[in-house]
């Protein structure tokens, strides 16, 4: 009873944040700007590590954590440096 | 499957409710992300995913590994709370960014710099000269 229901959430977790994920990547590809483009890799950073949290969650293991860490620092730095530099035109000045 | 059905129906009901509703919450995000019209409304459909998405998702690992685990799993909270401090940071630089490009073009569709703080009067006046005299807006 209680693995059903923890499956079909899980298996709504997964889609839904694959689709998001999809949505994200059509926004990077799509995106009138550089700047929308960039809010689309954040996103699709953010879902990733949701994505893995949630298969941590269906393989039962702890391991899964420290990778959706990882993603999670990464995705931060990465639009940090991708917004500094549609600032100013550089990261480091 | 065979973890997930040791899992008494108490923990199992509201962690399937958080998976749900972040996981939902996440996908609404990125529906808003690719729908709505300017970039500063999409600015904000993001945020739905990094608050309450990922604390959905990050509190039903906490209390389905605490379980599992037979001890308090904490750790996940971490995660979430990177998130929370790490958004907002980006998001603001990202706006700025954006709101410095559209008035550096000179755009029609943000207001003009003239009631911001003095520092940023330097890079909004000088639309086509902006080259190594003015400071920059932001530190």
């Amino acid at each position: 009873m209680s693995g059903t229901i923890l499956a079909l959430a899980l298996g709504f977790a997964q889609v839904a944040l694959g689709l998001a994920g999809g949505l994200a990547v059509l926004t990077i590809l799509r995106g009138p700007r550089a700047q929308d483009r960039v809010l689309g890799l954040d996103t699709f950073y953010v879902t990733g590590m949701l994505l893995f949290l949630v298969t941590g969650l269906r393989s039962g293991s702890l391991f899964f954590f420290e990778a959706a860490c990882v993603i999670g620092v990464t995705g931060f730095v990465a639009t940090v440096a991708l917004a500094k530099f549609l600032l100013r035109g550089e990261v480091i000045e | 499957m065979t973890h997930l059905d040791a899992v008494p129906l108490w923990v199992a009901l509201p962690a399937a409710l958080l998976l749900v509703l972040g996981s939902g919450l996440t996908l609404l995000g990125a529906f808003g992300l690719a729908r709505l019209q300017s970039f500063y409304d999409r600015l904000h459909a993001p945020t739905l995913g990094t608050s309450w998405g990922t604390a959905g998702i990050v509190l039903a690992s906490v209390l389905l590994f605490s379980w599992l685990e037979g001890r308090p799993v904490l750790q996940e909270l971490l995660i979430g709370v990177f998130v929370m401090l790490t958004t907002p940071v980006t998001l603001m630089l990202l706006g700025r960014a954006s709101l410095h490009r559209d008035r550096a073009e000179g755009s029609a569709a943000v207001p003009p710099a003239g009631n911001a703080r003095p520092a940023d009067r330097g890079t909004a006046g000088a639309d086509g000269a902006r080259g190594a005299a003015t400071p920059p807006a932001w530190p």
